[in-house]
């Protein structure tokens, strides 16, 4: 079953997919320059995963994810600056400056964060899935999980619960191939990950993730399956990250050839080859997309910069309700 | 040779059970695991088995007799084995009515606290309620889930043996017959898994209560009610709270050891953004639990299993509660304060008798009811007029909720004091299993006799 994509939804997996990709850019140059602190983990090279999965996102569906999440939260429909705002810690941040990159909400959109304990929104998700069904909604809760977090004793008791209760919820394991430094088949016995699930009944499959377009066609088939009622699914997506774990690593357990032979594959590149040669937009338009979003993206971060910071008194805020 | 056949326990705190069918009659002859009687607890019904061989000469306790303690004589074999009892006959005999029956085995809390020692001073009483029924803090703690149920949908009860064996400690009894099994959800043993799952549909809008079978379980589950329920609020800017009641049984019970035995009260009162109960009696247990239910942060909610079977008068009326963070006064008095919280709070009455009786000493007796946020003008207030305090709680010594009262009050009132306050808390290593050291590790009434003696320099 191909989809077929009109030209807005072209448009619309471009711009999101260049939206992160010049938002990470830019919060590694503000980090840099002590704009933002702590830890700061970036999202360029898997960009196709969150945007794949997004266009196939109905009635407003939940989601969950883990502390790598800026790219989660613009594709979510989160705004930029505010995003920015809350990396250079102000009041003007989705969470006013007081949970930083790896924490970031909004009910609003249905995106309940941002975890920064590996494992930890899996059991999360899976109960968002569960007030879904109390509730007799039709919403499922996508719950993303990285490689690193499967091998995480709370990931199977997860699956086993969902499973057992037939929960609304799609897992979404980015394979980025390393667990902070340490490589998959250095951390897992049976690099399969998608095959974890077996055990506990639940079905799934493994995809090629710098590929946009493979990435929502997969992404419908699991959705579709879990919204039916069946009950849990496990959607595997093989991706590569550019940069370090977090802005402090090296990355010098792999090489150069290795992230060159990834980068041959990006996702960007691919897709915007895709609408080129399916004649959607042209070389001169995709330009113009890059170039007001490199606007938008300054703009951001201006904002971010220029926010005030919290007030000392809104440290004692928000601890109880 | 006569064998008497005792009054089994059942479990590690059952002190007496209803003899509620026997199985056998007197002539019948019986081998060594033959069902010979029935005998239900509050927990459950169960049968018990002969452990020797012979003819049943005696039935000492009459079918449907009711609150039979705990290693009295029930019925009497005519044996034809060795026996292990070191009983006679005669002293069989003297025993044959059951008003006389001594429990000659006492468990170690019965003997060193009274129960019927409880707090019946409750301010909350003011609320003039029109209806009371005498109930243990089981069936109160029961009462007060079912009637939030019914009063709030989204108020659902998960955990291990909540539903179909209607609770561990039988305290959700009769729940799933109410609600069904998409309210009362029976889980795996997984805590951390359950938990969180739990967290995550509190953050989407639902009420959960989970009950762990002990808070002992609970360590299992830690990083979700620190790291996502109790910080949630404050990482999101407010956006996204976290309403859900983490209950169950806390502290020591009765010769479960180590791994069973240990109180949470400080280390959850450690963390800002939860909120942390201890009820001591039926009375509060009810209204404190209402209130965290109703209430839309987490809240640990510390229970004790020792209390389950205490009755006292509760309020029949459903909009009975007691507001959390406010402590009450259980006991007033001039001489020297005592702050404590749950089980101790018995044994904290019990010391205040003796107290008057042998030195003419009216202690005040503050129990906290609500440990985080915690009711500091309260036990100011009576530190100021008494000007002596002492604490009392079953954890450990190092950085115990105590700690946190001593400094306050060293900090807020110094002058006032008229002697050092001493900290009465189990002694400073994990729980031993043999009775005389659990006695010994536990605060009993003579420490806290002692400690008051001290501070008043007596």
């Amino acid at each position: 079953m191909k989809k077929k994509f009109k030209k807005e939804d072209y448009i619309k997996i471009y711009r999101k997919m260049l939206q992160i990709r010049r938002f990470e850019e830019r919060a590694a140059q503000l980090y840099g320059m002590g704009h933002i602190g702590g830890f700061c983990h970036l999202y360029i090279g898997q960009e196709a995963v969150v945007v794949g999965v997004l266009m196939t996102i109905e009635n407003n569906d939940s989601v969950v994810t883990t502390y790598r999440d800026h790219g989660h939260m613009i594709a979510r429909g989160l705004e930029p600056k505010k995003i920015m705002a809350e990396l250079t810690g102000k009041q003007t941040g989705y969470s006013n400056g007081k949970g930083g990159s790896m924490h970031m909400f909004s009910k609003k959109n249905n995106f309940y964060g941002g975890h920064g304990i590996v494992g930890a929104q899996v059991p999360i998700g899976t109960g968002i899935a569960f007030t879904h069904k109390y509730k007799k909604e039709k919403q499922i809760c996508r719950t993303y999980i990285g490689d690193g977090a499967m091998n995480n004793g709370q990931v199977f008791e997860a699956f086993n619960l969902a499973s057992l209760w037939k929960l609304p919820v799609l897992y979404i394991i980015e394979n980025n191939m390393y667990g902070m430094g340490t490589s998959v088949d250095r951390a897992s016995a049976g690099t399969d990950l998608f095959k974890r699930g077996e055990a506990f009944g639940i079905k799934g499959t493994k995809i090629d993730g710098m590929d946009v377009f493979k990435v929502i066609e997969a992404a419908q088939l699991a959705g579709d399956y879990v919204r039916s009622g069946k009950g849990p699914y496990i959607l595997e997506v093989q991706t590569y990250r550019y940069k370090g774990h977090s802005m402090s690593d090296p990355a010098k357990y792999r090489t150069k050839e290795e992230l060159e032979s990834y980068k041959v594959n990006d996702p960007i590149i691919l897709a915007s080859k895709e609408i080129l040669k399916k004649k959607i937009l042209s070389k001169k338009d995709l330009e113009k997309i890059n170039s007001e979003i490199v606007q938008e993206i300054k703009d951001a971060a201006q904002y971010a910069i220029e926010s005030p910071f919290p007030e000392e008194k809104e440290l004692f805020t928000n601890v109880y309700l | 040779m006569s064998i008497e056949i005792l009054m089994p326990a059942l479990s590690p705190t059952m002190t007496e059970g209803n003899l509620s069918k026997w199985l056998v009659k007197e002539g019948d002859k019986v081998n060594s695991g033959d069902v010979i009687a029935e005998i239900e607890t509050d927990k459950a019904t169960m049968e018990i088995e002969s452990a020797d061989e012979g003819t049943v000469t005696k039935l000492l306790i009459k079918e449907g007799t009711e609150s039979v303690p705990v290693n009295s004589p029930i019925a009497v074999l005519d044996g034809n084995n060795d026996q292990l009892t070191e009983k006679g006959i005669d002293k069989i005999t003297e025993k044959l009515n059951v008003d006389s029956l001594n429990n000659e085995k006492k468990d170690i809390e019965i003997e060193n606290s009274n129960p019927n020692i409880i707090s019946k001073n409750q301010k909350n009483k003011k609320l003039e309620f029109s209806n009371y029924q005498s109930i243990t803090m089981r069936q109160s703690i029961r009462d007060a889930i079912a009637e939030e149920m019914r009063k709030n949908e989204s108020v659902f009860v998960i955990g291990e043996e909540v539903g179909e064996y209607e609770g561990a400690y039988k305290v959700t009894q009769g729940l799933l017959d109410e609600f069904g099994p998409s309210r009362i959800l029976d889980t795996p043993i997984s805590e951390h898994g359950f938990t969180g799952l739990a967290v995550g549909s509190a953050f989407k809008g639902l009420r959960p209560i989970v009950e762990f079978m002990t808070f002992n379980f609970s360590m299992q589950a830690i990083d979700q009610i620190i790291n996502s329920a109790a910080k949630t609020l404050y990482m999101s800017g407010g956006q996204i709270n976290c309403p859900i009641v983490f209950r169950g049984p806390n502290g020591a019970a009765s010769q479960v050891a180590a791994q069973h035995s240990q109180d949470f009260s400080s280390w959850y009162s450690h963390c800002p953004g939860l909120k942390v109960v201890a009820p001591s009696n039926a009375f509060n247990a009810k209204g404190l639990l209402k209130s965290s239910i109703e209430d839309d942060n987490p809240v640990i909610f510390l229970e004790n299993e020792i209390l389950y079977n205490q009755k006292m008068e509760v309020p029949e009326d459903t909009n009975f509660d007691i507001p959390l963070g406010e402590a009450n006064i259980a006991l007033e008095g001039k001489d020297a304060t005592i702050v404590t919280y749950s089980i101790m709070v018995s044994k904290s009455l019990e010391a205040s008798e003796i107290l008057k009786k042998d030195y003419n000493l009216n202690v005040e007796i503050i129990d906290l009811q609500t440990i985080r946020p915690l009711d500091s003008d309260t036990i100011l207030n009576s530190v100021k007029k008494t000007n002596r305090l002492i604490t009392v709680e079953e954890s450990w010594p190092f950085a115990s909720v105590g700690s946190e009262i001593v400094n306050i009050v060293q900090r807020e009132i110094f002058d006032y004091l008229d002697s050092p306050i001493i900290k009465v808390n189990s002694a400073d290593v994990p729980m031993p299993y043999s009775s005389v050291l659990e006695k010994k590790y536990l605060p009993q009434v003579q420490d806290i006799i002692s400690a008051i003696k001290k501070v008043c320099y007596i």
